[in-house]
């Protein structure tokens, strides 16, 4: 065990930010008055630009940390960033949701930076125990958070929901941690894929290892079929909370699958490769075939994240069929996930706005007529919807475009075929709720209150990165190709 | 005006663009300063794009037989190009989309009462996405125009539409966009099959059109009808039309206008543009030729007969494209020089014809709102202006010597009969069928006795509304009685297509032009002199 040097904590450096600014929050909550809780909100914005500011500065640094639990190299580096994006997204997006649901405690944004920390843990983890913590420490707070309505029915269920099932998944995980450490007696990643791809090493039992993971994995990015949990605790989380739980935590079990499955047990190649083909297929179809039938917004997003996250499973599919060839897959579902964060947090707050106190509004004929009431609101939120379901000019079609040119790459042509005629599916629903703001004759029950600074704030930055994205995506391919490149 | 002669296709493209974001300051209460911003903006790109008139001829082409070919990176990191230009083919089809875009938009002034603003926005967006269709030469560009001109028609349809505007609307979105997607996977296909070949990712169609001959036929094939089923919806071909009356039929006038006049070229456009010049052997492949010849036959024939069945003059209207298209896809398949000009030029037609009948049923509905055809009747005693406009109309759409459907029709038929005398002949029932339901059609709405009360009290036209029809009467005229430059246009591209797909047949055809005067030449106004 080498010593612990100042390098090590350098390494870590957005994650000690985040934690610091945490606890401060905290600390500070009870001496900050009621009226003043807001405040709060604007000291974890600086914590998390400033965790930014840190992972930018780190560059320089990059290596293992903490005898190789940690590594700061470019892939975590373009997760936290994303990680803090959407935290940030979300933190604009939460501060007056917070005030009209009278629910603004101080402890939200703690939470919020606690299970942003977590995540970033995740992300830059090349060790499976760390992996297992930055889990819990993310996990446990998203799960106070999806109950952070106390008073509400259906958030209680969520949270309780979210707790057990999610808890049960990292049993899984955390069984299949000890099988691979059983059958070969690490859980680096890299000692992992040194030993596995050593000729004649192939452990018998490592497929119930693998399998295993990917189950407990798979609850978190809610692939089909563990994906029960995820339209009611989307629904029954209060929305902005939903927005942060639908992208943050995903995103980093994405990260964590790319660095385990085609990182460290790369070398157990076909299993691994159908796992992700067969889960990709179902995600995509389920999802979007389930999403069709709602008109709950929330719970339609909900259907349609699940959805997402079969494309997304397309481009890992790719990655895994292309072998030595990874790259150009790996870099179309980090692309991806950028597009998603974007399109997806910006949505969720968006809802959370329209739902109004109490979150009464959240079915798609609540906004008949908005268009007429609020076009500018309006237009927002069809822009987002438009991108979600992968038009030309926005991030949502580029993304998909480069996950399906990636597939095709690899000679997956049936899985894309599938995944070409779900994305035509999914416009029938993500139009559901244009057709009721645009196209139907009526007054929204929806909040037509004019949106406040912050959430416009937050859309804007979106609206700017999805256009940005869908119109000159070059520079964040290339930086999705270089964070693509080193996966150990 | 060096600067403006080397970009004009981008200052035409996005002049709407730039346009539109006066327009989102205007008040929306203020309709009239809204409709004349709208208007203006619309007839100065029209005017703009005049220029490329004066200027085409003497242009030289640049990359193969584009003109005014701009070209800089744009995706380095996939190989995309923001790359324009345009040919004879596009240009014409440029100059409609132009002429039919403003006229649509002028015969909008009164139609449009509701959220007026949102409708010329949405006007505005779907004008920059069907001229950046037809001057794209980059196939990453072309599809983001492709589909970027769905959302605004599915607006169109769906707010200013009819009673079952939703329904309509999201049909035609879904069948538009399933063709898109996997016309989508074809074009990867043959990115990733040219960087086999060469080590360069690259969509640029010029690249792409010069490895096109080496590529093995079962590529071509898989590809082939991946594009057709892209382009078959967009026409639309048989059996692939159920979407199109509907929309037809639930759209405002402008939009159906639009619709007909320029979003169904699209799909011929692309058989002609990408099909053929990059699938030359499956293209030509006889049983590929044979099936989408039948299909086409089978839409003149069908959509002829079921045009003859409406009580709805709009939806007689729609199912009559169903027939005319049929024509340009027949000539296309023709895949000779007769054939494939013909068929732009009966693209041309029909967007002069059909729009201007739709601009038509449109003046009517707005007076009457009704297309029933039996309640009308008896309309020429109480509107003479409109009545002669709408005969002028309805005779070249018919395909009457001295206008524009004449042309088209008998190049097309020429072209088919030099294959096989049994697709003209098929061909021709079309054409007798056309005659019987539009001349029916106008019978029973403008002769006879005016006994409907509602029906006498129609006020005749006014200067607007007569003056969306008569530029389109005007073409159709010119076409008619001169269409010497308008093949003149086409004669390089389509010689070049065919030659593509046809290999030889250049020289076949000089060969029996030495030894036996042929026939037609003359009727067709010397083209190719």
């Amino acid at each position: 065990m080498t010593p612990v040097q100042a390098l090590d904590f350098i390494r870590v450096l957005p994650e000690i930010v985040l934690a610091s600014c945490a606890i401060l929050v905290m600390v500070a909550e009870p001496f900050v008055s009621a009226r003043h809780t807001a405040a709060l909100a604007w000291v974890s914005l600086i914590g998390i630009v400033a965790a930014g500011a840190g992972n930018a500065w780190m560059r320089r640094f990059s290596g293992p940390a903490f005898g190789g639990s940690i590594a700061a190299d470019p892939f975590a580096s373009y997760f936290v960033y994303l990680l803090l994006l959407a935290a940030a997204l979300t933190l604009l997006g939460s501060v007056r949701y917070l005030e009209t649901n009278q629910v603004h405690h101080g402890e939200f944004y703690a939470l919020l930076l606690l299970g942003t920390t977590g995540a970033c843990l995740m992300v830059a983890a090349t060790e499976l125990i760390m992996i297992f913590i930055g889990l819990e420490i993310s996990s446990i707070s998203t799960y106070i958070l999806a109950g952070f309505r106390r008073a509400d029915k259906r958030s209680n269920e969520a949270c309780l929901k979210y707790f057990l099932l999610g808890s049960f998944a990292t049993a899984f995980l955390l069984y299949g941690i000890a099988f691979i450490y059983g059958l070969t007696g690490t859980t680096n990643l890299v000692q992992l894929s040194e030993k596995l791809s050593a000729p004649g090493a192939r452990p018998p039992l490592l497929w119930i290892a693998l399998i295993l993971a990917f189950v407990g994995l798979g609850f978190k990015v809610s692939t089909v079929p563990f994906h029960i949990w995820t339209p009611d605790v989307y629904q029954g989380a209060p929305a902005p909370v939903t927005a942060f739980l639908s992208v943050a935590p995903k995103a980093a079990a994405f990260a964590v699958i790319l660095r385990v499955f085609l990182g460290g047990l790369a070398s157990a190649g076909a299993l691994v490769f159908w796992l992700l083909w067969i889960s990709a297929l179902l995600t995509m179809c389920l999802g979007n075939l389930a999403a069709l039938w709602q008109t709950n917004i929330k719970r339609l997003l909900a259907y349609s994240a699940i959805a997402h996250a079969g494309y997304v499973l397309v481009g890992m599919a790719a990655a895994k069929a292309a072998g030595p060839e990874a790259g150009e897959g790996i870099a179309s579902v980090l692309f991806y996930l950028a597009a998603y964060a974007l399109m997806n947090v910006a949505a969720f707050i968006l809802v959370a706005h329209l739902a109004g106190a109490g979150e009464r509004y959240q079915e798609a004929d609540d906004c008949t007529g908005l268009a007429y009431q609020r076009p500018g609101v309006a237009a927002c939120l069809t822009l987002l919807l438009v991108s979600l379901s992968g038009f030309p000019a926005t991030a949502g079609f580029f993304a998909k475009f480069y996950v399906f040119r990636a597939a095709i790459h690899a000679h997956l042509i049936g899985l894309t075929l599938v995944a070409v005629l779900n994305s035509v599916v999914a416009v029938y629903y993500y139009l559901r709720v244009v057709v009721a703001m645009y196209m139907r004759e009526g007054n929204p029950r929806a909040s037509a209150s004019p949106l406040p600074w912050p959430l416009g704030a937050a859309l804007a930055l979106s609206l700017v990165g999805i256009f940005y994205l869908g119109l000159f995506p070059t520079p964040f391919v290339r930086l999705a190709n270089l964070a693509a490149s080193p996966l150990p | 005006m060096n600067f403006f002669h080397t970009h004009v296709l981008s200052i035409v493209l996005f002049f709407p663009l730039a346009g539109l974001i006066p327009l989102l300051f205007i008040p929306g209460e203020n309709k009239n300063a809204l409709r004349w911003w709208a208007n203006i903006v619309f007839l100065a790109d029209f005017l703009l794009a005049l220029l490329l008139v004066f200027w085409f001829g003497k242009e030289p082409a640049q990359e193969g037989l584009f003109k005014f070919v701009e070209k800089h990176t744009w995706i380095p990191s996939i190989g995309a190009q923001y790359h324009l230009g345009i040919d004879g083919i596009s240009f014409l089809l440029i100059m409609l989309t132009l002429v039919l875009g403003f006229l649509s938009v002028l015969s909008s002034w009164t139609a449009i009462q509701e959220r007026v603003k949102e409708y010329y926005a949405m006007f505005l967006l779907l004008q920059v996405g069907m001229l950046g269709v037809f001057m794209s030469l980059d196939f990453f560009l072309f599809y983001v125009f492709w589909e970027v001109m769905l959302v605004p028609m599915y607006f169109i349809i769906g707010v200013w539409g009819g009673p079952r505007k939703l329904y309509a609307a999201i049909k035609f979105f879904l069948y538009t966009l399933a063709g898109s997607v996997l016309m989508l996977l074809g074009i990867l296909t043959l990115y990733f099959r040219y960087h086999r070949d060469t080590g360069v990712y690259t969509f640029n169609l010029l690249d792409l059109m010069q490895h096109a001959n080496s590529w093995p036929l079962e590529l071509q094939f898989w590809v082939f009808w991946a594009f057709m089923i892209g382009f078959a919806i967009k026409v639309p071909m048989f059996p692939f039309h159920t979407w199109l009356p509907d929309a037809h039929v639930e759209a405002p006038t402008a939009g159906s206008v639009i619709l007909a006049g320029v979003l169904l070229k699209m799909g011929t456009y692309g058989f002609i543009r990408f099909s053929l010049p990059l699938l030359p052997q499956a293209s030509s492949n006889p049983k590929v030729v044979k099936i989408m010849v039948t299909l086409s036959i089978i839409a003149i024939i069908y959509g002829a007969l079921v045009s003859l069945m409406q009580r709805d003059m709009k939806k007689l209207i729609a199912y009559s494209s169903v027939s005319h298209l049929g024509f340009c896809t027949l000539g296309i398949f023709a895949l000779n020089p007769h054939g494939l000009s013909g068929s732009v030029i009966q693209q041309i037609n029909h967007g002069i014809s059909t729009g201007a009948l739709f601009l038509i049923v449109g003046l009517i509905y707005e007076r009457r709102h009704t297309r029933e055809i039996a309640e009308l009747g008896g309309l020429s005693n109480v509107m003479p202006v409109y009545a002669t406009l709408f005969m002028i109309v309805m005779l070249s759409s018919i395909g009457l010597p001295l206008l524009n459907g004449f042309i088209g029709e008998f190049t097309i038929l020429q072209g088919a009969f030099e294959v096989n005398w049994r697709w003209a002949a098929w061909a021709v029932v079309g054409i007798v069928l056309g005659a019987a339901y539009l001349l029916w059609l106008y019978q029973r709405t403008m002769f006879g006795p005016c006994d409907n009360p509602k029906n006498q009290v129609l006020k005749d036209l006014n200067l607007r509304e007569a003056m969306t029809l008569i530029p389109l009467i005007l073409w159709a005229f010119w076409i008619g009685l001169y269409p010497k430059p308008f093949f003149k246009v086409l004669e390089q591209p389509v010689t070049a297509i065919v030659e593509r797909v046809n290999p030889g047949f250049g020289t076949q055809q000089a060969v029996s032009q030495a030894g036996v005067p042929s026939p037609v030449s003359e009727v067709t106004g010397g083209r190719g002199e």
